[in-house]
């Protein structure tokens, strides 16, 4: 079914107590950008959740998500091949840099060589060729970032979230690390959702905008 | 379709995810178990039935047996006298202190001094206090000849001393580290950096301004460890045989001697005093309680006085009560000081300050005869830690997976096992041991001590556990983990230092048990702790310091462990170094 690619969300609402949040019933197709906006406590998050499947059981969700026609719904996160980036990276502080692209890369790619191959590859594309090693608090923002990206990458999602992603980063970092990201999941295709309260992460995603209230 | 996690289960869910969401359920039964089953026990032959010693029918004979016995009146008062006069003096000194102190250097040295002390086991620390304060101790050593003319240990009754003084003075030095422990944790939480600025800006001076705006927040989250402290305090056994008076000794120290008389008789006189020292600590705790909400109406009044505090009195109280933290860190400090002299001491005659001379004689002639001891406290504290650490973990990840939420009740539940106090229990407890054919076995001790380390490793555990950050988990989970390896690659060594800190815990509390391992043990199992108490009655210092010192080692080695592990092993990862 050429028609069901990519992020689809049918008649989905969520709601807290007698309180609707969010409805939402649209499609992001690969390659193709919806950005959220909204204050804060309009429930950017939340939706996110949604998506990820670590929606908190106070809220009321109805409707489907599907991602390229799989109902999502079903599924426990790890299965949902769906790729997330905070505002902040979450490199897991106790692992090398190389074994934390290494913690994101499938394991159908066996041997130890073959892992590191792929790890070090990873890290070449974004700059960043010798980093394995690395502790990862040692790194800059942008360098974070970039790894950040790459092991997500390397989990091989079929749709890519983004949690006020580049609102932590300065100006000129900011334009720089969001034009790799957005180009990354063009040039494979991925539906990308990111919530945001900057409209120039909006303009840059050059995508349909949805405000909440 | 309700809430996504609650019904997104894996579809190639394990029979170990079916047992996971039952864990917490477990814990409870585990801890609560043996103390309601113990209180039954304890209840029926106070009553007059155990079938085995010919009891069949309901009496009160034991209850009269036990008001006829003269020394009743004084041990009651005792035990409530202690209890009260402990655990008020440790909470104000744990008040005065974090009031006059909190957030300067002085209060960074005074935690750290503190802190350690916490391990060290409570039978330990008073026999350092006895080393220091009897009347041929260091202190009387320290002034004599020179300041006393004492050329002999004077005839005084310090040690043991009829209205309990030193008992009160032992259990205060190790209260104040636990308490102050506690008030830090909670401290915090209740952010009083902001409060306190808020506070000194009106005009209030420091520690008028803390009191009044901190301490009522403070107090709520310290509520439950002041009244595991009390009861504590009034049924304690081990200190109370070292530091304790003799004739007539505190309520729960005279049941043990009926529990171990060799007439069997006396058993049921034992389970009415057992069930009297419930009653007691239950008075205690009501008692407590009509002091809490008196202090808050008369804490209201002066808050609504809008008096601002001399700064002349601040001062004073700032000192003193430096000073009297000072004072119970050291007295521990030192005691154990005394244990290492004594331990490697030759001949040392009074008023030497020094021995003649030091010698290894005292451990190369006992030393041998420690072996069996820290082998049966290592296996039992061991086997105890590692039930409870798999316990908790269990329970904490259901709460994680399963969205259950901790009732506010639970936290209660937990701290059932520190507030019912153990003579009440364990003797029930060994009596259906007895019962079940699973008495005086190490199996029965472990089970005992996990009744006891559960709730320590818990409430040491749950904290950082729950503070982790639950994105943590999503971008793992996101990048294709399950939860078992979210758990083992992610969590777990990202929370290292926390769940090495609670089995050192879970294990100091194990190697400091004495009544649990004395009753349940029925006699047989011997560790450094109950090998140490039975020393005490001896009075040779150069033994009681061998295994005093070997105790506290045992119960210290592990905190060491759990500082440098994390240390060694996160040596490269600057992120790391505060986790």
């Amino acid at each position: 079914m050429a028609d069901a690619r990519g992020l689809r969300f049918e008649k989905v609402t969520i709601s807290l107590g007698a309180v609707r949040l969010i409805e939402l019933d649209c499609t992001i197709g690969p390659g193709e950008v919806l950005t959220v906006m909204g204050p804060s406590g309009s429930g950017k998050s939340t939706l996110l959740a949604a998506i990820t499947g670590t929606l908190d059981p106070v809220f009321d969700m109805a409707g489907r998500i599907r991602l390229d026609g799989r109902d999502l719904m079903s599924l426990p996160t790890e299965a949902r091949q769906i790729g997330i980036l905070f505002q902040d990276e979450y490199l897991f502080p106790h692992l090398s840099v190389g074994a934390n692209l290494a913690f994101g890369l499938k394991p159908v790619v066996r041997g130890r060589a073959a892992r590191r191959a792929r790890v070090e590859a990873a890290l070449a594309e974004v700059g960043l060729a010798g980093f394995a090693g690395r502790d990862p608090a040692t790194l800059s923002g942008g360098q974070r970032a970039r790894v950040a990206l790459q092991r997500m990458l390397l989990s091989e999602p079929r749709a890519l979230l983004l949690d006020e992603a580049f609102s932590k980063l300065d100006t000129g970092l900011r334009a720089q690390v969001r034009e790799l990201v957005f180009d990354t999941a063009r040039r494979r295709a991925l539906p990308v959702l990111q919530v945001t309260h900057d409209h120039s992460d909006a303009e840059a995603a050059a995508g349909e905008v949805v405000t909440l209230a | 379709m309700r809430a996504a996690r609650a019904t997104t289960a894996p579809p190639r869910a394990t029979r170990r995810a079916r047992f996971l969401p039952w864990a917490p359920l477990l814990t409870l039964a585990v801890m609560l178990g043996p103390v309601l089953a113990g209180l039954a026990g304890t209840l029926a032959p106070a009553l007059g039935y155990m079938p085995a010693l010919g009891g069949t029918g309901l009496s009160l004979a034991a209850f009269d047996a036990l008001f006829a016995w003269p020394g009743l009146p004084r041990a009651v008062a005792l035990s409530l006298g202690v209890g009260f006069a402990a655990t008020a003096l440790s909470l104000v000194i744990v008040t005065l202190i974090c009031a006059g102190w909190a957030g300067t250097r002085a209060f960074g040295v005074i935690e750290r001094l503190l802190s350690p002390l916490l391990s060290v086991p409570h039978a330990a620390a008073a026999f350092g206090l006895a080393f220091l304060i009897a009347p041929s101790g260091w202190i009387t050593r320290a002034l004599s000849p020179w300041a006393t003319g004492w050329g002999r240990p004077p005839d005084l009754l310090i040690l043991q001393d009829p209205a309990g003084l030193s008992l009160i003075f032992g259990l205060v030095t190790k209260e104040v580290p636990f308490l102050l422990l506690m008030t830090l944790a909670a401290l915090t939480q209740v952010r009083p950096g902001q409060s306190l600025r808020v506070a000194q800006a009106l005009g209030y001076a420091r520690v008028t301004g803390w009191l009044k705006v901190i301490f009522p927040l403070v107090y709520r989250q310290i509520r439950l460890p002041v009244y595991a402290v009390l009861a504590f305090s009034m049924s304690v056994v081990d200190v109370a045989i070292i530091l304790g008076p003799n004739t007539p000794p505190t309520l729960a120290v005279q049941v043990v001697r009926w529990m171990n008389d060799p007439d069997l008789a006396f058993r049921f006189q034992a389970a009415a005093g057992a069930v009297l020292q419930l009653g007691l600590v239950l008075l205690g705790l009501g008692l407590w309680r009509i002091m809490e909400v008196t202090v808050a109406a008369l804490g209201r009044v002066w808050i609504a006085s809008g008096a601002r505090g001399r700064r002349g009195a601040e001062q004073a109280v700032r000192l003193g009560a430096l000073v009297l933290g000072g004072l119970a860190a050291l007295a521990v400090i030192a005691g154990l000081a005394g244990q290492v002299v004594w331990s490697f001491a030759g001949l040392w005659q009074f008023p030497d300050f020094w021995p003649d001379a030091f010698t290894l004689r005292n451990w190369q002639r006992h030393g041998p005869r420690l072996a069996g001891p820290v082998m049966e406290t290592l296996l039992i504290a061991g086997a105890a830690t590692f039930l409870a650490l798999l316990l908790t973990l269990a329970s904490l990840e259901a709460e994680h997976r399963h969205g259950l939420r901790p009732a506010t009740r639970a936290l209660w539940l937990l701290y059932l096992p520190l507030i019912v106090p153990q003579v009440a229990f364990l003797m029930g407890f060994q009596t259906l041991s007895i019962a079940t054919g699973v008495d005086g076995g190490r199996a029965a001790v472990v089970l005992a001590h996990l009744v006891f380390v559960l709730p320590y490793v818990f409430l040491s555990l749950s904290d950082p556990w729950r503070a982790w950050d639950r994105r943590q988990d999503t971008i793992a989970r996101a990048l294709g983990a399950g939860p078992d390896r979210v758990l083992w690659v992610v969590r777990m060594p990202m929370l290292l230092r926390p769940l090495l800190i609670a089995a050192a815990v879970g294990f100091a509390v194990s190697v400091g048990q004495y009544l649990p391992t004395l009753l349940v043990g029925a006699g047989r199992v011997a560790t450094l702790t109950t090998e140490a108490v039975a020393l005490a009655s001896g009075g040779d210092r150069r033994v009681i310091g061998v295994y005093a010192l070997a105790q506290t080692a045992a119960a210290f080695a592990p905190f060491t462990l759990a500082v440098l592990l994390p240390r060694l092993a996160w040596r490269n990862r600057k992120g790391m170094r505060d986790g």
